[in-house]
């Protein structure tokens, strides 16, 4: 086993899901059975080889600092679960 | 005939002979729309209304005479462009009622050109997915047997279009999901080199992999959807700089003295027959046709999909990170506190596969597994480009299989996401190395299946592709069929 049930639970916070008891089980198998398979990579000798971010060589995209039009206040809240005075709204951070 | 069932260029020669107006086409098209879709269930949402209000302005310009190259045609949208004012969902409940307050920059073009929109199709969730079963709003079926998947991750457009329920659709390809399905449909479907349509307005994916391009139904009618989509955005900083070539010059020219290169490693045990001896009989096609067919070698092809189930859902993971429930889309209401409210709403707003690859990327790029897993990965794609680069020094394109089965059967592969994975096979690479492929099709199966033949090329010879594609389409001496539905 690549990955146990306590690794399963690790990432799942990390990733901000939570699983059902059942789901668990069901994801560390499946995940296993992935990583597994993703074990061929070891076969392939990568000594000395770059790894590959972009298929395409590209320059980072600069741009003049203009100030430009942005979307208006009531059009970026507009698809906003809840929201207060201009602000979006969520539970609260701080104990 | 009805005109719903024409091509792009055909209605086009008719809307410039003043025999059609847009308005007629729209109408053909939402009656076939009315008829099939209760069974074929290829749109998330249908845009009746704007669509006709699109063709009585295009009716204007016909009138006028100032005709742009798509004006008053229908083409249907994958769920995945924003579209200002109409809702995007991606496929998803989490963004299911999301409506975007700007306009992607390939659907601002596509209008720009003039094209009619009639809707947005259906789709594997946030694009994961071969089948179009991931969708929220439940599966799309194939329209030559409605018991089958019509492939994914664009299901629907290839549906839509397959079904006549639009003239041509666009789709988006991280690792096959434009080609598979049209293939899978009996449709054309192009993945455009990386860096050559913006995805400014398109909801990512895996940033590295993804690209739009386009369904039609021949390849004179890729052509001219890639001169509407294709160019340089400044609002999308992996767009490249480059000229866009008129595509449709392309058109028509002969392929004497072309070198078609077969990669040993795409012919393998497991592929379907019938499949098998479709592909092989296009090879002979294109021979006679003047083309040499080389044997060549992709050594690292074994590889691929481990690779991508890597890189994407990495990719993916950290794309993903953005549905908080915070800014837009679906909150959850059982959060006490932002933790909980983060948490609940992603289990609840995400479906299985999506999690399943977030889970997988989270792995592959946290502490203590990042080199093993994506910089390992990313090693062995430098290995599978630079496999395309050497075989692109013998040959003009290659010639594969697209998938190594046709339409496989509803509900077959939902419980095994390995087998599910590997139908997206000979599709993989070329998102992998950044090049253009082309799905064409080449034959049926005996019980009527749709087959797809693939052509690959080197980083912006979308031009080979569509002039090899067309060239074997004109003299494949396929019948041309329709699923009856």
């Amino acid at each position: 086993m690549k990955i146990t049930k306590e690794q399963v639970e690790y990432v799942a916070h990390l990733a901000r899901l939570e699983f059902s008891e059942e789901e668990k089980g069901k994801f560390t198998t499946q995940l296993n059975n992935i990583l597994l398979y993703m074990e061929k990579l070891g076969e392939v000798d990568t000594t000395g080889v770059e790894p590959e971010t972009h298929a395409i060589a590209i320059q980072n995209a600069f741009r003049e600092d203009v100030v430009r039009e942005s979307l208006p206040h009531e059009l970026s809240l507009a698809n906003a679960p809840s929201e207060s005075g201009n602000c979006y709204r969520v539970p609260k951070v701080i104990e | 005939m009805t005109l719903n069932e024409l091509t792009i260029h055909g209605l086009q020669d008719l809307i410039r002979k003043k025999e059609v107006t847009s308005t007629e086409i729209v109408t053909d098209v939402f009656k076939r729309i009315d008829a099939v879709e209760e069974r074929v269930r290829s749109f998330t949402t249908v845009m009746k209304e704007q669509a006709f209000e699109e063709a009585k302005r295009a009716d204007e310009e016909i009138r006028k005479g100032t005709l742009k190259p798509l004006t008053g045609i229908p083409v249907a949208l994958k769920d995945i462009h924003c579209t200002k004012g109409v809702r995007t969902t991606c496929g998803s409940h989490i963004l299911h009622n999301f409506v975007p307050p700007y306009d992607g920059t390939v659907v601002r073009k596509l209008r720009g050109e003039g094209a009619v929109f009639v809707g947005k199709t259906n789709m594997d969730e946030f694009a994961m997915g071969s089948s179009t079963e991931n969708s929220w709003f439940g599966p799309t079926c194939n329209p030559w047997d409605l018991e089958r998947i019509p492939g994914g991750s664009s299901g629907g457009s290839a549906a839509a279009l397959a079904a006549d329920e639009c003239i041509a659709a666009t789709g988006s390809d991280t690792g096959g999901s434009i080609r598979q399905p049209a293939a899978l449909c009996g449709v054309v479907g192009l993945k455009p080199t990386y860096g050559r349509v913006s995805r400014y307005g398109l909801v990512a994916f895996a940033s590295s992999l993804d690209q739009i391009g386009p369904f039609t139904k021949d390849v004179e009618d890729a052509a001219i959807m890639m001169n509407a989509i294709a160019g340089y955005d400044p609002m999308e900083s992996t767009s490249v700089p480059m000229d866009v070539p008129d595509y449709r010059s392309f058109i028509g020219k002969d392929i004497k003295g072309f070198t078609v290169g077969i990669p040993k490693e795409y012919f393998i045990e497991g592929i379907d027959p019938e499949v098998d001896a479709a592909v092989k009989r296009t090879i002979q096609v294109i021979e006679g046709l003047g083309a040499k067919s080389v044997p060549i070698s992709l050594p690292h092809t074994q590889y691929c999909l481990a690779v991508y189930y890597i890189i994407a859902p990495a990719e993916a993971s950290s794309n993903l990170a953005r549905y908080d429930g915070v800014k837009y889309g679906y909150r959850s209401a059982d959060g006490r506190d932002l933790m909980e409210m983060y948490k609940k709403t992603r289990s609840q707003g995400f479906g299985a596969e999506v999690k399943r690859r977030i889970m997988i990327g989270t792995y592959a790029l946290s502490s203590g597994y990042y080199d093993a897993y994506y910089k390992k990965a990313s090693q062995v794609r430098t290995l599978i480009k630079r496999d395309f680069q050497e075989a692109f020094k013998t040959c003009d394109v290659i010639l594969t299989p697209t998938t190594p089965t046709p339409a496989f059967k509803i509900g077959e592969k939902m419980d095994d996401p390995l087998q599910m994975y590997l139908s997206d096979i000979f599709t993989i690479s070329t998102n992998l190395a950044g090049i253009p492929g082309i799905s064409v099709p080449c034959g049926y199966t005996q019980s009527g299946l749709p087959i797809g033949v693939q052509f690959q090329a080197g980083h912006f010879e979308e031009g080979k592709l569509l002039q090899v594609a067309h060239a074997y389409e004109r003299h494949s001496g396929i019948e041309r069929r329709r699923p009856k539905l």
